[in-house]
């Protein structure tokens, strides 16, 4: 008798090239490498050291994102030192054949909104990006998972990895959402629940009717932030929602081949009698807005709740963990999320800056003005999301209610580029870590959904779109 | 990559769980092409601290890290591991790592030792009285010594074979080119393509 497989197992089985045996590695076959400028350059270096070509540059697409600016981008770049990082990106790329889509392009823009909106994200396939947020493909079905350096060398140089299984785990929302609870507030109460090493080893399936309800946009806001519970996959089995998101996208297949692949991606889901190696349930309609008070995304409570007391954490380490978060973040214990007063608010990330989100934040701002002394930012996730939401008005929403409307990058999610806080300065930000001095030196964050974070603005105090429609 | 066998020299706590690698390296210090120098910017925010353990004179020149819980968590930056292995560091040892940054460590001969929680608070405690102390971290027994403990450790073993005969990963893989070729004559034609198939 066969023992049913899970839709992970599936993609991984169907892209072994060489099966490990004595505790060896499976070597895994990559089909899609996504690039940008920051984590590849010593790649190139290593391939050019070695006299190797990058062997599939027919599999491999590469933009920049992480330390464009936002503003001025016809201008050159004004930092030397990122300056001379994409044009060592542009140089790699006309070097070694590899498809760039530079600043100023249409198809420029935060490497994982890149790849979906070309199509060239699907069911059934491997993708790997030298950055950790690489999971958000797997909301299409897809293994897709962060790697470093040496890896991305080799994934130009092989096309494969070396790599162990991952053990696998369910993660199981069931239930309606309610109004004004979004993707966002799901993951951030998954990452709450399990804790930021609780995914360690695994790759999460996240299952359930409440998954099944989402966008594809949804989807990958979730499976972005896998990493953050430590897994360094998340996916989603496809399902109509996803093929019709893919269809028509320029890269999607067309024709027969559409065909075959509908067929193989019908395949994927899950087995019934296939088994986990952990499972994780919750209730998707008791959640509400979800916002974090520390410095790991795991540090977080309903909107609603209050700070937690350190002492309230059984483990000593999560209590001192809490007691430093605290200090850092300036915050007493006790006090009330709502109570919170930011100085700025990012919308924005690979997280939440697609278009759906935008036409979320934007939902809640219409026809008002932000609150005084707060500094809105919304960066699209991409020159073509961007475009979209201009066909929509969305640039003239944000203007209007007094936010800053900038060019597409990873921008203030990790302050490569000039969009930082300044030492002492609090943020809302739809964005996923909230590290100490991520959002740059000194800064503090607040993990938000794009809800919150349009609602926050207004106020200026962490609030949710309920919140509005009380002070009616 | 050289061989490595015994790592031996100063252990240095990092009294600390869940020690990002935002923290080790701040994505300002991303920007650099290179893949050395980066000895400068190790723990950059923490090391304005005067307090720091790492500004106490008793672990300069410091070979072994000792950290909490979660070592290495967040971002892929392989910099993070760069910055450790140019500012000297040669293992780190903590109860839990970050899944990118062991995989990282593995690729750059940065040995990531696997310990016990309440080890490494008894080496935590060690140290505070007798700091500047070595340690040895053994590959060939999978152990660490610091002065009276000895204390076993894990690392996966394929990891452990590569850091010990020294193993270039590409050269490893390119050994099998014959089946990576075989495999991709069998690549459906749906499957994603970024240029025109050459």
């Amino acid at each position: 008798m066969t023992v049913g497989r899970t839709l992970a197992e599936k993609v991984w089985d169907d892209h072994i090239v060489v099966k490990g045996t004595d505790g060896a590695p499976d070597l895994l076959y990559i089909d899609l490498h996504l690039i940008h400028e920051v984590t590849s350059p010593q790649a190139f270096d290593g391939l050019r050291m070695a006299g190797r070509p990058v062997r599939r540059p027919d599999l491999t697409i590469a933009t920049e994102d992480h330390n464009t600016p936002t503003l001025n981008i016809t201008k050159q770049i004004a930092d030397p030192v990122s300056r001379i990082q994409i044009e060592t990106l542009r140089r790699n790329c006309e070097e070694f054949g590899v498809r760039l889509h530079p600043l100023g392009d249409i198809e420029q823009g935060i490497v994982h909104v890149v790849g979906p909106q070309l199509g060239l994200t699907m069911p059934g396939i491997t993708v790997v990006c030298g950055d950790s947020h690489t999971s958000t493909h797997g909301a299409f079905g897809a293994i897709a998972f962060g790697i470093g350096t040496s890896e991305v060398e080799h994934v130009l140089a092989t096309q494969t990895l070396p790599l162990k299984p991952f053990k696998t785990m369910a993660v199981t929302v069931d239930g309606a959402l309610r109004d004004g609870v979004t993707a966002k507030d799901i993951i951030l109460a998954v990452i709450a629940k399990i804790g930021t090493g609780g995914g360690q080893g695994y790759v999460i399936e996240y299952r359930g009717s409440a998954i099944r309800a989402l966008s594809m946009e949804g989807r990958m806001t979730i499976c972005n932030m896998s990493i953050e519970a430590g897994a360094r996959a998340g996916m989603v089995a496809p399902d109509q929602t996803t093929y019709d998101y893919l269809k028509g996208k320029p890269h999607a297949p067309k024709g027969e081949d559409w065909d075959a692949a509908l067929a193989y991606w019908q395949t994927l889901p899950t087995d019934d009698d296939a088994v986990f190696d952990a499972e994780v349930l919750l209730d998707a309609s008791e959640l509400e807005p979800f916002v974090t008070w520390g410095t790991n995304p795991g540090q977080g409570v309903l909107l609603s709740d209050a700070i937690p007391e350190p002492e309230s954490f059984d483990d000593p380490n999560e209590q001192a963990s809490a007691r430093r978060a605290l200090e850092y973040m300036d915050l007493a214990p006790g006090t009330r999320m709502k109570d919170i007063r930011v100085d700025a608010v990012f919308m924005g990330s690979c997280t939440n800056s697609r278009i759906e989100d935008l036409r979320a934040f934007a939902s809640v701002i219409k026809g008002k003005k932000k609150a005084d002394g707060v500094r809105v930012m919304v960066v699209p996730g991409s020159a073509r999301v961007r475009l979209e939401a201009e066909a929509e008005g969305i640039d003239k929403i944000v203007e209007e209610f007094g936010a800053e409307w900038r060019f597409a990058g990873c921008s203030m999610c990790l302050g490569m580029n000039p969009d930082q806080l300044a030492p002492g300065e609090r943020c809302a930000s739809t964005s996923n870590r909230n590290f100490e001095g991520r959002q740059g030196k000194g800064g503090r964050t607040h993990l938000v959904s794009p809800l919150v974070a349009a609602a926050t603005a207004v106020r200026g105090t962490l609030s949710g779109p309920w919140d509005l429609e009380e002070a009616r | 990559m050289e061989k490595l066998t015994v790592v031996e020299g100063i252990a240095v706590p990092l009294e600390r769980a869940q020690v990002d690698t935002d923290q080790i390296i701040p994505a300002e210090f991303l920007k650099r092409v290179t893949k050395t120098g980066f000895d400068d910017a190790l723990f950059y925010a923490w090391r304005q601290d005067p307090d720091f353990v790492l500004n106490d004179p008793a672990f300069a020149n410091p070979t072994v890290l000792i950290a909490g819980a979660d070592f290495g968590t967040g971002s892929s930056r392989e910099h993070a591991v760069w910055a450790l292995r140019d500012y000297g560091f040669k293992a780190v040892i903590s109860p839990r790592f970050g899944d990118i940054f062991r995989g990282n460590s593995g690729k750059q001969g940065l040995l990531a030792a696997q310990i016990a929680e309440d080890a490494v608070e008894k080496m935590w405690a060690l140290i505070r009285e007798q700091p500047g102390i070595s340690a040895s971290v053994d590959l060939v027994s999978k152990t660490v010594m610091l002065g009276t403990l000895t204390v076993p450790f894990q690392i996966d073993d394929y990891t452990r074979w590569r850091l010990l005969e020294g193993l270039d990963d590409i050269a490893l893989t390119l050994r099998d080119e014959s089946s990576i070729t075989e495999f991709e004559k069998t690549r459906q034609s749906w499957r994603p393509l970024t240029l025109p198939a050459q």
